[in-house]
């Protein structure tokens, strides 16, 4: 498995170089990759079925148990196949549907990688990886979407999606964790056997929900289906792949993995089959009134993966099997018509359902696979969907205590989809072939051999299930853990499924003759979209973007003061609260009372000085009274025995006077340009903050964290660095490398000041 | 007296704040430079205050009571760098004036030149 992912990814890599080298061959020849899987696939299926299962293991992050291993059995082959064989005709398909694109090589890589993870989540053991390889679908699905990203509809589509399924991915993350934690392993195989253990679980409920939710939104389930139809704004072959056949049921391919381990139980029965069944109808009534071909054709995917969701909800074995057949069926006749609507849409170049006529002529062939997958898709024989429409009819009237309502609901969304395919396979097909068309080239062999094989196959399988008959046994199997064994046949004789079968193919008659009417109730309720899930999603998108441009304007306004009082602010909360909760108040020491009448007389000149700088309207006396300040404090150095600091104080005060002095002239005038309620805010902010620091000071004078390390310096200044006061010993010598880094900004800083002084005359120059 | 400081700084710590609170900017140069002042006594305070004894090595005996000299090497360090970065911020805004015609720091706002 690993080699077989291995190969693929390289084949993406290589993508745009073969498409450079032979571009008109290049859909054929990567092709061959696939191709290649679905034949090892093929012939790993027989001894599946049998019930051997294919286990591979790598370490790959030992540190925290992950483990790269593989798992293999009947379900994970049975979406192998699907995914290398649709995928094998989709690249020719894409060859030949985007000829001559600018970027059909990128294409090429980003679908070969879509298939690669698509393929690595479905024969992964281990949830982690299979984690990993889901968010690569989702991931890849984003670039595929988008992939005609001037326009603003794919890349708003492309983004929606990609945030849907991304959040229903972190969802599942979390959910896989607690289940791991719960059940003691990430791997599939250990946890099987966790089951009790895990439904006694406290943590069964969220770990049901949240998982649920990843599943519901990769598949497009109501209320998150909404992303599904913007996504049709994709090139055909992805919507064709990703959006029908393969991505969107990785949801049901999760449920029905950990169908297991989870399922089972009244919470399980009640959200799968209940949102299943809303899903199903919405979908179909939905569907029923669009005019677009992709549009109709994803609202009938979203009401098929409703019935997919409803059939594993039912949980018994009958329904598990119809759910299988479905799947497959399904994959055939959808992944063909949407290739039928971008072949048409190429070609004529609308999709428009009122627009298409007459095609027949013009395609022949295209028009044989659209009606076959029509007829499968409205179950007829002797398709394969006959078959399926008669076991999941089957798993409904069998299912215990609930096909009341689920019969009626299902027997309408299915004559519902009896329409739809009507609409979609038959209708553009026939009638009279219009003149701008009639003259149309042949349709090239790319075009219609995807559509036609598929078709084909459908048809097939339907003469004979038995082909199919082992393979979906041991794909049921697997999700029910236990042997299944419902043989698949086409006439079960005349009995009350066949009859609701007929009856539903009538009905469906019906809804396709009323077709316009049906659109015209559906215009008249328009106004109820307003309030779907896509407005609400919209509305919380937009919200989200404006608070965080309120957020970023608010707080990041460039205004300085603004930072400065919210810094502030800050420092004193914290500060104040932290001096709260460890200051006992009773063993502060002050000592007001020794403090000299000189000493008095310091403090107050420093602080009176301090208050005729903020309140003087002079800046030169302003510039004078700092002095002050400045020669009160080299006073406190001089009584408290550090007459270097005393000394330098002086120095530097005298200085920065001078300096003022002279620059003072040149600096403005004051002006008073706050208003009043502002001013008193900011004192009321600073008062708080003085009173916080004196706090700190006191606080700081009681404790002694460390020993002081000065007596180091003391006793080893004179002996080693030869110099008798201390602290100019500590700076020229213990500290030197301080002091020299002290000598650089002070250079820095006169460089700085000389280049200002100096740009001024050159500017004075120039003007 | 080292009470009396710490109600000395708090004064020189608060009125500094309502002097960098201010729009002009030479209001927000003086508050730098109290801040300064405040800094430096919170330091020289917070190591104890003995009066007397600079730590200075006698010619005769030992030195055995003395004030710490480790903080004092700090301040003096620090008081330099502060003349540094007030004369470069005296002589910047002297030019921003010149350049820019206003003392008003919301003003100055989006001027890039």
């Amino acid at each position: 498995m690993l080699i077989a992912i291995t190969s693929l990814i390289l084949t993406s890599i290589c993508a745009p170089w073969i498409n450079h080298k032979i571009p008109n061959k290049a859909g054929w020849i990567l092709s061959l990759a696939p191709l290649s899987l679905f034949i090892y696939g093929l012939l790993l299926t027989s001894s599946i079925v049998s019930g051997t299962v294919f286990n591979d293991s790598w370490n790959w992050i030992p540190s925290l148990g992950i483990e790269l291993s593989f798992y293999v059995d009947g379900l994970g082959i049975l979406f192998f196949l699907l995914i290398t064989g649709i995928g094998t005709l989709v690249l020719i398909y894409t060859g030949a549907y985007l000829k001559g694109h600018p970027q059909q090589g990128r294409f090429y890589t980003v679908l070969l990688l879509f298939m690669t993870a698509m393929i690595g989540m479905v024969v992964s053991d281990n949830l982690l990886v299979l984690f990993i390889f889901w968010e690569l679908t989702s991931i890849t699905s984003y670039l595929l979407i988008g992939f005609k990203h001037e326009s603003e509809e794919a890349r708003t589509s492309a983004l929606r999606a990609l945030i849907i399924t991304g959040s229903g991915g972190l969802c599942l993350l979390a959910g896989i964790i607690l289940l791991g934690q719960v059940g003691g392993s990430y791997q599939f195989s250990e946890l099987v056997q966790q089951g009790d253990l895990i439904h006694q679980s406290s943590l069964y409920l969220p770990i049901l929900m949240l998982i649920l939710i990843g599943a519901f939104t990769k598949s497009a389930q109501f209320p998150f289906h909404f992303w599904l139809p913007g996504a049709m704004v994709a090139p055909a072959p992805v919507s064709s792949f990703l959006h029908s056949a393969t991505m969107v049921k990785a949801g049901f391919f999760l449920l029905a993995r950990l169908t297991p381990i989870l399922g089972l139980t009244a919470a399980w029965h009640a959200w799968v089959m209940g949102i299943g069944a809303l899903t199903m109808l919405f979908g179909a009534l939905m569907a029923i009134a669009q005019t677009d071909l992709k549009k109709l054709l994803a609202y009938s995917t979203i009401s098929a993966l409703g019935t997919l969701f409803l059939l594993i909800g039912i949980n018994t074995e009958l329904s598990i099997k119809a759910a299988i057949l479905f799947l497959i069926i399904h994959s055939l006749y959808k992944g063909t018509l949407f290739m039928v609507a971008g072949t048409i849409d190429h070609e004529t170049g609308t999709r428009d359902v009122h627009a298409l006529e007459g095609l027949f002529r013009v395609m022949p062939w295209v028009g044989i696979a659209a009606s076959l997958a029509a007829f499968s898709m409205s179950g007829l024989p002797p398709l394969l969907g006959f078959i399926g429409k008669e076991l999941i009819y089957e798993a409904k009237i069998q299912a215990p205590g609930i096909y009341q309502w689920v019969l009626p609901l299902a027997v309408l969304a299915n004559a519902l989809n009896v329409a739809i395919a009507l609409i979609v396979g038959l209708r553009p097909f026939l009638g009279k072939t219009p003149l701008h068309l009639s003259r149309k080239h042949a349709v090239p062999v790319g075009l219609w051999l995807g559509p036609v094989v598929l078709a084909i196959a459908g048809l097939l399988l339907g003469i004979f299930p038995g082909w199919i008959n082992g393979l979906s046994n041991a794909a049921a199997s697997a999700v029910r853990a236990e042997v299944t064994q419902i043989k698949l046949a086409l006439w079960h004789g005349i009995n009350p499924v066949l009859l609701l079968s007929i009856f539903t193919v009538i009905l469906g008659l019906g809804f396709f003759a009323i077709r316009e009417k049906l659109r015209k109730v559906k215009k008249r309720h328009q106004s109820l979209s307003k309030w779907g899930p896509k407005q609400l999603y919209e509305h919380v998108f937009e919200s989200v973007l404006i608070f965080a441009k309120r957020h970023t304007d608010w707080l990041q306004n460039g205004n300085l003061r603004f930072y400065i009082v919210v810094i502030m602010v800050t420092a004193s909360l914290a500060l104040g609260s932290t001096l709260i909760r460890v200051t006992d108040w009773s063993h502060l020491v002050t000592n007001f009372g020794e403090a000299k009448v000189y000493e008095w007389a310091i403090a107050i000149s420093i602080v009176t000085a301090a208050t005729f700088t903020m309140l003087s309207s002079s800046r030169l006396i302003s510039a004078i009274v700092m002095g002050v300040v400045g020669y009160s404090v080299a006073l406190i150095f001089v009584l408290y025995s550090a007459p270097d600091l005393a000394i330098t104080q002086i120095l530097v005060e005298t200085l920065t006077v001078i300096l003022f002095v002279s620059v003072v002239y040149h600096l403005p005038q004051y002006r008073s340009l706050l208003s009043p309620s502002v001013k008193w805010l900011h004192a009321g902010i600073s008062i708080i903050f003085g009173i916080i620091m004196s706090l700190v000071t006191l606080k700081a004078i009681n404790i002694q964290l460390h020993d002081s390390i000065s007596h180091f310096f003391v006793e080893n200044s004179l002996t080693q660095a030869f110099g008798r006061n201390v602290v100019n010993v500590i700076l020229v010598d213990f500290r030197s490398i301080d002091t020299l880094g002290e000598i650089t900004v002070l250079g820095i800083a006169a460089l700085g000041v000389y280049a200002l002084l100096q740009w001024k005359t050159n500017q004075q120059e120039e003007l | 007296m080292e009470s009396l400081l710490a109600v000395v700084i708090g004064c020189l710590y608060a009125i500094g704040l309502y002097l960098i609170l201010e729009r002009s900017l030479v209001k927000l140069i003086f508050g730098l430079l109290l801040w300064g002042q405040a800094t430096n006594l919170l330091i020289f305070t917070s190591a104890g205050l003995l009066g007397g004894k600079p730590p200075i090595v006698p010619e005769t005996g030992k030195l055995l009571s003395y004030a710490d000299p480790l903080p004092q090497a700090l301040i003096l360090t620090a008081i330099v760098i502060g003349f540094g970065m007030i004369s470069f911020t005296l002589v910047l805004s002297k030019k921003v004036y010149q350049r820019l015609h206003t003392d008003d720091l919301e003003q100055m706002k989006g001027y890039e030149s």
